[in-house]
């Protein structure tokens, strides 16, 4: 599964990345930074992260 | 028992979690989502953030009527407010009408606190629902001069949306610091300088004695005498759950504010009831405690739960997480997450007396409980897996000093 992120609905609030901190992290301008394709065995951590984003910025998509 | 009907009393955020989490988790039977308002679950954060510029925003709508309707399979019942629960009979009263459910989320919110004595004035404004946010948007876009009543999160946003448009704004606080029960007195400050730096006139420690006007307000009284010329009041004093209707459903409501208590796994203890988001008061083995929270990401997380929950009592799980909130105010970016614990609160960024960045942790016992951050969206979400995980004081200080390190 590949993650893909909107730019134009993130503002990096970061809730991702406190649900999956292997994939998403905010760096030191405020941004999301993420790993394209979903590790084995965090599928539903990262679909947490994707339905917790208030700005619905994430989707998962066939790869 | 296999289930056929879901009801979801309440159409915001945590409703509309509710019931998608339902499809999701392959349930096919009857699902009726009741809202009070007219329009349909609308996202509310950028009501009092984005909503408020002054381009023209569209409303935050979450999904459009027919994914509700035909991708979702939802019956709609907005517009009209439940105002009764029978839990004998399985059944929800709105209007007229009597709903059959036998799996039940409840997740009617809170309603915002009104200032006595003024409602009947116009200009006068809570900031709760897309009308609220429409009439303010209003009247901002006209040039009202703008006092604001409470320097909570809500209240300051819309100081901060005032000054982006240049408004002269006055923000009245009743307690000597604003925040405190939110992040502490030392945290509180230092979101209130944020005022001070962006040219809101922010009083502490006055109330407002009586609000004046002809048919639309004119002017504010202060509790010290004071006399404040103003087109737009809105009051941000806080919220209280909106579970009157409950009131004779034999629910247990918690003596103080009336939020509906749940154990851990969000049940209200009758038979298919289950509660999520502002009105919900569980246990969150977390932190080991009873808590109710007003924040987005919980509101969302527990709609969604509740109603697996509902639909699957013998599998239900509970509910834990590290709370988190933020809030966007004059270009700067406030998040917190965990709980404000008083034991110690230590900055290990930043100085609260200066302004810009900021990262304070707060300890209880020995374990860090809670974080604070001012544009600090680089670290905030490290500390929630933190706390997450019970990380010790000591362990929490030293991760601290090793960012510091790297940042500089």
């Amino acid at each position: 599964m590949r993650i893909t992120v909107d730019r134009n609905k993130c503002t990096g609030l970061g809730i991702c990345e406190s649900l999956a901190p292997d994939v998403f992290e905010i760096n030191d301008d405020g941004e999301l930074v993420l790993t394209a394709e979903v590790p084995d065995g965090q599928l539903d951590d990262v679909e947490a992260a994707v339905s917790g984003c208030p700005t619905e910025a994430l989707r998962l998509e066939q790869s | 028992m296999s289930r056929e009907n879901l009801v979801v009393v309440g159409a915001s955020l945590a409703g509309l979690r509710a019931v998608e989490a339902a499809r999701k988790a392959g349930f096919r039977g009857a699902i009726t989502l009741v809202g009070a308002e007219e329009h349909l679950p609308y996202d509310r954060p950028p009501l009092s953030k984005s909503f408020l510029d002054d381009r023209d925003p569209e409303p935050p709508v979450f999904r459009t009527e027919s994914v509700l309707r035909d991708d979702l399979g939802v019956e709609l019942s907005l517009g009209t407010p439940a105002t009764g629960l029978d839990v004998a009979g399985k059944q929800v009263r709105v209007g007229e009408r009597c709903l059959d459910y036998d799996a039940l989320v409840i997740a009617t919110g809170a309603t915002a606190r009104t200032l006595p004595g003024s409602q009947h004035l116009a200009g006068v404004h809570t900031v709760r629902t897309l009308d609220d946010a429409v009439a303010v948007r209003k009247a901002l876009d006209a040039g009202a001069r703008t006092l604001v009543v409470g320097a909570g999160f809500i209240g300051s946003e819309i100081a901060s949306g005032a000054r982006a448009r240049g408004l002269d704004v006055t923000v009245v606080e009743a307690q000597a610091t604003p925040l405190v029960r939110a992040v502490g007195e030392v945290m509180g400050s230092a979101c209130s300088r944020l005022h001070h730096d962006n040219g809101t006139d922010l009083r502490c420690g006055v109330g407002v004695q009586r609000v004046e006007g002809d048919g639309r307000v004119e002017r504010v009284v202060l509790s010290d005498g004071s006399v404040i010329d103003a087109e737009l009041v809105v009051v941000g004093i806080g919220a209280t759950p909106a579970t009157d209707w409950l009131r004779d459903s034999g629910l247990t409501l918690d003596s103080l504010d009336n939020g509906v208590v749940c154990d851990e796994t969000l049940c209200t203890g009758a038979e298919g009831v289950y509660a999520a988001g502002d009105v919900a008061r569980w246990h969150n083995p977390v932190f080991e405690r009873a808590m109710r929270l007003e924040h987005w990401t919980s509101a969302a997380e527990q709609g969604a739960l509740a109603a697996r929950n509902a639909l699957d009592p013998a599998a239900a799980t509970p509910y834990r997480t590290v709370p988190y909130f933020w809030s966007d105010v004059y270009g700067s970016r406030i998040q917190f997450v965990g709980v404000p614990a008083s034991d110690e609160v230590r900055v290990v960024e930043g100085d609260p007396d200066r302004g810009g960045r900021i990262v304070a942790l707060y300890r209880e016992g020995d374990r860090l409980a809670g974080a604070l951050t001012i544009n600090g969206q680089n670290v905030i979400m490290k500390y929630r897996g933190l706390i997450t995980k019970a990380t010790s004081w000591p362990d929490a200080l030293a991760f601290a000093e090793q960012r510091r390190a790297v940042a500089t």
